[in-house]
């Protein structure tokens, strides 16, 4: 979290925990059946109205943020929604606000779509990975073929999140001239889209089929030219989104962990008295530190449009997605066999994190690019 | 000097502009490291420039003027040591000089203490060092073995120190010894300050695995020191060691305002980072060695955005004072990750040097033999833990068996 909150800010946290606390009970997350989707649109809609979608989108484009800082008001909402691993299409609805509004003026206008997006009206979500590819956004292999009238998408994305609840899908293909995005409704003839087993039971997954798929020459986002840098964009938001839920999910799962350590005893005395296990909680702490700063960190260099931001949001999704899972993995340690029954919140949160690691670049993935942004 | 009087740090600032670009030699980044265990021209250098600066007026900026300081407010010692960058300016007065023994002497040493050691300091005639460990134990401070004897208005002193830093440069160390055995460990000490070339005093360098000699050991034998160089009240030294842990962890942490100029140069063994032994071992295509050198990169970063952070929080009071562990047991983690990467990196090479010299795949081989040094140095990261666990997240102390216990019948070996 940051240290210093403004009034606005702090407003703006407290509206989205009572509504968390309203929508989004852990208990419903257990219940649910195979194959069922964990929120529904009025759900989106009243986060929407709280202004969920709108922070990191201009104000003349119906957007805006309390703190006048968007990603910093977006870091600290992801954190609240992190906190209780809430359902929704939080982050895939924002990361394709980030390049709609990234790649504005400079191609076909979808002014008209942010507005629907920031409303809660519609829901999008980017299509990106395909099956059995890993982490490769400028390398799809659905097509895109020019028509006479615009475009015509073949292929199959996969991994693609809240994909059977979307209405507009941002889709990745390749062109003649290079990887470009299209913005798709889901109800265009040729899409479809099938539910796909998910780790996560917070995020339910899908899989797009395109045959044939004739897209106007407006669905485009943005230009040849512009394409990479709206790429970035989009992956910086979807990585700050990623860190800052965990930072808040960790939050949650150490503070348990440690009442766990004060509450239980075992040869009359509490967990807390053991060096051992002590030990183990300030590594713990320590980490939790360290996530926090690392995040904060590259949240402050996106939103200032730093040269650096896209080296810090690969050192904080590199290093908060591999502590986490020590660190939650060693919460479920000192729970005892607890920590690995349904009925405990644990794997809720340890779900998350497994998969958040996998998606947007692993952390080695990151490291990776890091090597490729030095002068190695 | 009042507030309306004192100089604004804008005004400061513009002057120590100026002075530097006339005065102080520029810093040049490419002169090699001198070897380990042979930097004795740098402290005579350090002492040449630091009388350089109290010259030109620009020593001792936060300390009071009655003791040879400038009497200005952090504020101007930061802008004074922004406008040092790319100057050399003499870094190793910093620590533990003055940012724990002369802070230590301003908060608890007597009036003539003040007046002679401090601003013997500040004009570059003295330099400083702590006379603290012991060889019975590293992380039990307060269970220390050197008696102090009072015999008419003289302290005899016996017994031994170890892990004085840099103690071969120093003049006078500050030293605990215990002077009452009757009472519980911390309420029989008693803090001197003794000459280093006083007669009773044999120092001996330490040379550790990677050839550093920069740690000393000291015997005293019938050291005899007066009754003036007791710092603070006799047998009450702990408190005196408190607020000189208080100054270290202050120092260490990067909110100390005694300390002038940039941090100093690395005083290991340079060319050895993942990055640099990627690039010397012709590995750098390697996808394994680039994800190395991506994690060394980004565990850097971490680092530097963790001290950042818990500075800050220390600072505001968002984290109490103990939370300076964090950065202790973090940065040990980060360097022993980047000695593992490195050694990783350089694999099969390590084993051996070139020629008859090691080259940096023997460097990284010499520095992984000193790999626990950043989870020992500076109390034990097991300690740091203890601190973590107790005073930041309130969980039950350990047992000590000595609490509460005239010290000469607590136990000290299995004896």
């Amino acid at each position: 979290m940051e240290l210093e909150l403004t009034a606005d800010q702090k407003l703006f946290q407290a509206s989205a925990r009572s509504l968390l606390e309203k929508d989004h009970s852990l208990d419903r997350l257990r219940r649910l059946e195979a194959g069922e989707v964990p929120w529904d649109r009025d759900a989106w809609q009243r986060g929407a109205e709280l202004g969920w979608a709108a922070t990191i989108v201009p104000e003349e484009l119906g957007g805006g943020s309390v703190s006048g800082e968007g990603i910093r008001d977006l870091t600290l909402l992801a954190e609240e929604l992190g906190s209780v691993v809430a359902a929704g299409p939080f982050l895939p609805v924002n990361v394709v606000l980030a390049g709609l509004v990234a790649a504005h003026g400079t191609g076909p206008d979808h002014s008209a779509d942010i507005e629907a997006l920031v409303s809660g009206e519609q829901i999008a979500t980017w299509a990106v990975y395909e099956p059995g590819g890993q982490w490769a956004p400028d390398a799809a292999h659905v097509t895109a073929t020019a028509t006479p009238d615009g475009w015509r998408l073949d292929g199959t994305k996969d991994r693609v999140e809240a994909g059977t609840e979307a209405d507009l899908l941002l889709v990745t293909a390749t062109t003649p001239e290079g990887v470009a995005q299209f913005l798709v409704p889901t109800a265009t003839p040729g899409v479809t889209v099938s539910p796909q087993w998910a780790l996560d039971l917070s995020r339910p997954l899908a899989e797009v089929r395109f045959d044939a798929v004739v897209v106007g020459a407006d669905a485009v986002v943005g230009t040849p030219a512009t394409t990479p840098e709206v790429l970035e964009r989009q992956l910086q938001v979807a990585l700050l989104i990623q860190c800052a839920e965990l930072c808040g999910g960790l939050d949650r799962m150490f503070a348990v962990t440690l009442q766990w350590g004060f509450d239980r005893y075992s040869f009359g005395r509490p967990l807390a008295s053991y060096q051992a296990l002590k030990h183990r909680y300030a590594d713990m702490r320590t980490w939790l530190e360290a996530c926090h700063a690392t995040t904060q960190a590259a949240a402050e260099a996106v939103q200032a449009g730093s040269p650096d931001a896209a080296q810090l949001v690969s050192v904080a999704k590199s290093f908060v997605a591999e502590r986490a899972q020590w660190i939650l993995q060693d919460c479920v340690q000192l729970h005892g066999g607890l920590g690995v029954t349904w009925e405990h919140d644990l794997h809720l949160y340890l779900r998350r994190a497994t998969s958040d690691r996998a998606l947007y670049g692993t952390p080695e993935d990151h490291r990776r690019r890091l090597a490729d942004l030095s002068s190695l | 000097m009042t507030t309306a009087e004192m100089e604004s740090v804008e005004s400061f600032r513009s002057r120590a502009r100026a002075w530097l670009a006339d005065t102080m030699p520029r810093l040049d980044e490419n002169a090699a490291l001198p070897a380990l265990g042979d930097d004795d021209e740098e402290w005579v250098r350090a002492r040449e420039l630091q009388k350089t600066l109290y010259a030109g007026g620009f020593a001792g900026i936060c300390f009071p003027q009655e003791y040879g300081g400038l009497g200005l407010s952090p504020a101007h010692q930061r802008a004074f040591t922004e406008e040092t960058a790319g100057y050399e300016m003499p870094v190793q007065l910093n620590i533990p000089t003055f940012s724990i023994v002369c802070a230590t002497l301003l908060d608890m040493g007597s009036e003539e203490q003040k007046r002679e050691r401090i601003s013997a300091a500040i004009r570059g005639d003295e330099v400083f060092c702590q006379f603290l460990s012991e060889p019975s134990g590293g992380s039990d401070l307060a269970g220390l073995l050197t008696r102090g004897e009072l015999d008419g208005d003289t302290w005899i002193l016996n017994g031994q120190k170890t892990w004085s830093t840099s103690a071969y440069a120093a003049d006078w160390g500050l030293g605990l010894a215990r002077t009452n055995w009757d009472v519980p460990k911390h309420r029989g000490l008693t803090m001197f300050l003794i000459p280093t070339k006083a007669p009773g005093l044999q120092m001996n360098r330490v040379k550790m695995v990677n050839g550093s000699r920069e740690f000393c050991e000291e015997f005293f034998t019938d050291l005899a020191l007066p009754v003036a160089n007791v710092v603070g009240e006799v047998n009450n030294g702990w408190a005196v060691a408190s607020r000189q842990l208080f100054h270290e962890r202050n120092a260490v942490g990067g909110g100390s305002p005694f300390v002038s100029g940039q941090a100093g140069r690395p005083r290991a063994l340079g060319g050895q980072s993942p990055f640099t032994v990627a690039k010397a071992t012709g590995r750098a295509g390697e996808i394994g060695v680039r994800e190395r050198v991506g994690e060394w990169l980004a565990n850097e970063t971490v680092q530097n955005q963790m001290v950042g952070r818990v500075s800050r929080a220390i600072g505001t009071g968002a984290l109490p004072a103990p939370g300076a562990a964090l950065l202790r047991l973090f940065h040990a983690e980060t360097a022993q990750r980047s000695t593992d990467l490195s050694m990783e990196i350089a694999g099969a090479q390590i084993a051996a040097g070139v020629g008859t010299e090691e080259g940096i795949t023997g460097r990284v081989g010499v520095s992984y033999l000193s790999r626990q040094g950043a989870s020992l140095g500076g109390g034990s990261t097991e300690m740091g833990r203890n601190q973590i666990s107790e005073r930041l997240l309130g969980m039950p102390r350990e047992q000590s068996n000595d609490r509460d216990i005239p010290f000469n019948q607590v136990k000290r070996g299995r004896a």
